[in-house]
């Protein structure tokens, strides 16, 4: 018997997610203790007192646009807000994912209805296209785009795509399409530590850093 | 051996009415997703097939197939259809032992070379020849000699078919799937563990009805018996889709008979006929008993996590190869560190002061 | 890799910092940082948007900083710095770049991309590839002390003029003082005001000063040209003559960078917290008015608007300050759209004033400020720095726009109470 569909879906959740699983690990505390080795100068400037900015709250602050700059990137604002809040509902409240974090972490939670979870992916699927769409369009956006942000805009899709064709049984058979999901997720997760993908470790420190220079200063960022 | 005799003319020897023939072969037909009307063609056929041969093997196995089929208390239709075949040879149900029924099975092939039907329950170990052997010879040599003038092989249980619970890690006999030997015959996978009966009679009264092989899907099973998957047909599904769960096998949800996926149903990937034709004549099947569905009757079912591990669930213990992941980044973390820092010092050491001249290129 | 380009390379591995790097693991490359920048906004091309003008930085970090940049270093795939890829993008580093740190502010990672062309700019000027403006401005600060070649008899003819007019001393050299005065060269040259201004306030608040005849220069050249070394020899000789002099607090004029260079850089390039205090002009009027010291009387009703300088505000915090003491002499107040931390540079800031070759391109980018000033309709424009106020002036004559540019300072001394002064005469 050659390599079926069950074989794949075995070796995904097997050794292919504790090998993913050990590569992020292994890459992103690899990359923190780069970022954090380079240091940063004591500031001899006294700081302000009374500011209004810190750290902490630019960490928070930097989630909301400020005003006006939604209407002069909408697909940008609307659509990152759509895909980030997407992906974060359908993996974190979608009950067999709740189930893979769990063995993960030990942790869980309620889930969300499908009906809910499926349009949802909808939703982030549309938005993912619309901000690849706009990437192409947008001058600036094509400009600095190269290949590692299709690959990263690729296999943040193919999770998506890969699991909502698996949960309506669409064009593979099912157990085929979850191991091809399930293996999509490894690779996004392998991929994580090494490209733009680490923003979402990342961008922690770099609104820190950024509120607490500007919190020095008096300035809420 | 009367090969004359027609299935009709047995039937109706035995006793079974017209009606219960038409009720069998509109089961049938609707299990095979014929239309009604089918059920006249297939009754019709039927009433004509003469008699085939059938020779079974059995190698590493526990015999639940054939108890699968033969524990009903009163004789049903698919029972009946199985006595009515020829089978001239099966270690459990015939009379004859030793070198009489080895015997048996050589007559048989002989005298039907190239139109009896070969079913083969258990795998095969290609790990020592030692680990089964019959009469002598091994399971290898048997299966491959009996198919060589078969007219089609059936692998009837997860054994056959995919190497079932014998081939499960860490697979001490090397055990493996009748298809994994038999290349030049058309093998039918019937996998379940075991299969369920309605579902072994129908692939024979396919091949009786039609005088081919039903239509195949990627792993060699009919797929009109395997083309939908537990999870849905299953009765519970709703629940899944309202996200209702069992959390234990005593709670609420249990007794309130909600969805068992966090319970390590493998409903989702197990394609097979349980929700639909049920057991035991249509009593019920594992989900509505109260646990999850196992998923017998696909590939490797026994190394797909636990039992009672969820589907989505990574079914290897994560917490070593985290730490072990986080200890070997912090390795070489410190080591870039390292090298961050020397980098950073030797960059300060050779600095050079820049005056307004250097502002200028001095080429 | 030629002399040079080991000059700049070796100080951008210097300047390389923790928050750099997670800056850039950061990036998505959204764009967004390009609808803050004027230079973008205003021009349309892509290549100046704000994060892209940092791509030699990047590529150091990346290479010298990162397992898998190194390692792509190694097989030649990463992409290499060069003496050509330093010259081809000075124009953007330094034409397209006024510091303001308004893309800091949107950049949804959270990258102060403002902060990493300063430091870029440590590379271009130590290789050679700044313009040739900014290295004459830091060649005559050096030499002369002032960017502008401004010589202490030019400040000293000033003081003759301003004692004159007002009828009272300008202290110079005098220790002890609770204010070091500094100014910028573009005060004694072309806004004299300021001094006179300032002389009168100190003299009704009854504080004393004094003027440093070895450090009246507040800007700086070297931070503008991203040069450290410079930037420190001219920041030392304010501490020095601060130091000497025994000042409570050193006072920057209306000049924005100049704010930043004593305020914020002068203690890190120092290597020490200084012994006395660093405050804007506008903080030091503030606190006067809110002690009592600083009284003004009458009201001015023509309608004004204030433009933030953006090290003073958004880069430098005092926001709130001049808002409070236009309020003391205008009754008719309007904001811009965006204001305060928001501001919208004039696009002179950072040295693109000093910058010759950005001279169209600096003009350009002022469209976004003039769309900003006619939407508010006001005539007359306050501001407090005196680079954005040359800037200002350039580009609403550019646009043929007739409109009163108003220092800040000078503007409270009108109102002086006890002066006399006509009604709307400081605005004419």
């Amino acid at each position: 018997m050659n390599a079926t569909a069950m074989d794949l879906l075995i070796w995904a959740r097997g050794t292919g997610f504790s090998l993913a699983l050990a590569i992020a690990l292994f890459g992103l505390t690899l990359r923190v203790f780069e970022i954090l080795s380079l240091g940063r100068k004591h500031d001899f400037a006294p700081a302000r007192e009374d500011s209004p900015g810190s750290g902490l709250r630019t960490v928070f602050s930097r989630s909301l646009p400020l005003p006006g700059m939604a209407q002069k990137s909408p697909i940008t604002y609307f659509g990152g807000y759509v895909f980030h809040v997407g992906l974060l509902l359908v993996i974190v409240f979608f009950v067999p994912h709740i189930e893979a974090i769990r063995a993960v972490i030990g942790l869980s939670w309620p889930g969300l209805p499908t009906a809910v979870i499926d349009m949802v992916s909808v939703a982030t699927l549309l938005a993912l296209v619309a901000v690849l769409f706009d990437r192409r369009r947008n001058k600036v956006k094509r400009m600095l785009s190269g290949f590692g942000d299709y690959f990263a805009w690729g296999i943040t899709f193919l999770p998506m795509v890969t699991g909502y064709l698996a949960f309506h049984h669409l064009v593979l058979d099912y157990t085929l399409m979850l191991a091809i999901h399930i293996l999509s997720v490894e690779l996004l997760l392998i991929a994580l530590p090494f490209t733009k993908l680490t923003h979402v470790v990342t961008l922690f420190l770099a609104r820190w850093y950024n509120g607490d220079w500007f919190g020095r200063r008096g300035i809420a960022s | 051996m009367n090969t004359v005799e027609t299935l009709g003319e047995i039937l109706r020897r035995r006793g079974v009415s017209r009606r219960g023939f038409m009720k069998y072969c509109a089961t049938t037909a609707s299990l095979m997703a014929l239309p009604p009307a089918m059920a006249e063609t297939i009754a019709a056929r039927l009433e004509k097939a003469s008699r085939p041969s059938v020779i079974w093997l059995s190698f590493q196995e526990c015999t639940g197939c054939t108890e699968s089929m033969t524990r009903s208390h009163t004789p049903t239709l698919e029972g009946l259809i199985l006595e009515t075949v020829s089978l001239d040879y099966h270690h459990t149900l015939q009379a004859a032992s030793g070198e009489g029924a080895e015997q048996a099975r050589e007559q048989a092939m002989t005298a039907n070379a190239g139109k009896y039907l070969l079913v083969v329950d258990g795998s095969i170990p290609m790990g020592d020849p030692g680990y089964s052997t019959i009469a002598g010879m091994s399971n290898v040599d048997m299966l491959l000699d009996a198919a060589k003038n078969a007219a089609a092989v059936i692998a009837v249980g997860s054994c056959a078919a995919f190497g079932g619970i014998p081939k499960a890690a860490p697979n001490p006999t090397g055990a493996v799937a009748v298809s994994s030997l038999v290349k030049d015959k058309p093998v039918i996978n019937v996998p379940g563990c075991p299969p369920i009966p309605v579902v072994i009679t129908g692939v024979l009264a396919h091949f009786l009805t039609f005088g081919g092989l039903p239509e195949l899907d990627h792993l060699g099973r009919p797929r009109v018996f395997y083309g939908e998957s537990i999870h849905d047909r299953c009765y519970r599904r709703p629940f899944y889709d309202r996200g209702l769960f069992a959390e234990t096998f005593d709670d609420e949800g249990a007794r309130k008979g909600w969805c068992l996926f966090k319970l390590g149903c493998k409903g989702p990937v197990t394609y097979n006929a349980c929700a639909t034709t049920k057991w035991n004549q249509g009593t019920s099947f594992p989900i509505q008993s109260g646990h999850g569905c196992i998923g017998c009757s696909e590939p490797d079912f026994w190394d797909l996590g636990g039992f009672y591990q969820a589907l989505s669930m990574p079914t290897q213990k994560l917490g070593k190869v985290a730490g072990a992941a986080i200890a070997g980044g912090t390795i070489a973390g410190i080591a870039m560190a390292a090298h961050n820092r020397s980098m950073k010092a030797s960059a300060k050491q050779s600095h050079e002061r820049v005056s307004t001249d250097e502002l200028e290129k001095g080429e | 890799m030629s002399a040079n380009l080991q000059r700049g390379y070796n100080a951008l591995k210097e300047v390389l910092d923790a928050p750099i790097a997670s800056y850039f693991s950061s990036c998505v490359h959204c764009g967004l940082c390009a609808e803050a920048c004027m230079f973008y906004t205003e021009s349309g091309n892509p290549k100046y948007t704000p994060i892209h003008k940092l791509e030699p930085l990047r590529r150091v970090w990346f290479q010298e900083a990162t397992l898998a940049g190194k390692l792509m270093r190694l097989v030649g795939l990463a992409k290499p710095v060069t003496d050509e890829l330093l010259a081809e993008w000075s124009p953007l580093v330094y034409d397209s770049c006024s510091l303001c740190g308004r893309c800091s502010m949107v950049c949804p990672v959270g990258n102060d991309i403002a902060y990493m062309v300063r430091k870029l700019r440590e590379g271009m000027a130590a290789s050679g590839n700044a313009p040739e403006g900014l290295v004459g401005a830091s060649k005559r600060t050096v030499a002369i002390g002032s960017p502008m070649g401004v010589k202490w008899p030019a400040v000293q003819a000033q003081i003759r003029h301003v004692q004159k007019d007002t009828g009272l001393t300008v202290p110079v050299d005098q220790a002890g003082v609770e204010y070091l005065v500094l100014m910028s060269s573009m005060e004694i040259m072309n806004y004299p005001e300021y001094l006179a201004a300032l002389t009168r306030i100190f003299h009704k608040a009854g504080a004393s000063w004094t003027l440093a005849s070895d450090a009246f220069e507040a800007t700086n050249s070297g931070i503008q040209i991203g040069a450290s070394d410079i930037a420190r020899e001219i920041v030392m000789r304010i501490v020095n003559a601060a130091e000497r002099l025994q000042v409570g607090t050193v006072v920057s004029p209306e000049c924005g960078h100049a704010f930043t260079a004593i305020r914020w850089e002068g203690p890190n390039l120092a290597g020490r917290t200084f012994g006395f205090k660093v405050k804007h002009i506008l903080e030091v009027l503030d606190e006067l008015r809110r002690s009592g010291r600083l009284r003004t009387k009458g009201n001015k009703s023509i309608p004004m608007t204030y433009h933030d300088p953006c090290q003073i505000a958004r880069r430098g915090g005092v926001v709130d300050q001049p808002r409070t003491l236009l309020q003391m002499v205008a009754s008719d107040v309007k904001e811009m759209d965006e204001h305060g931390a928001m501001n919208w540079c004039c696009g002179g800031g950072g040295g693109v004033s000093a910058n010759e070759r950005a001279e169209p391109l600096k003009l350009k980018a002022f469209a976004r400020k003039k769309a900003q000033i006619e939407q508010t309709g006001v005539k007359t424009l306050v501001t407090a720095c005196a680079n954005c106020r040359i800037t200002l002036e350039e580009g609403l004559e550019h646009y043929g726009m007739n409109i009163t540019v108003l220092g800040l300072t000078e503007l409270i001394a009108e109102s002086l109470d006890d002066e006399t002064t006509s009604a709307d005469g400081g605005a004419a």
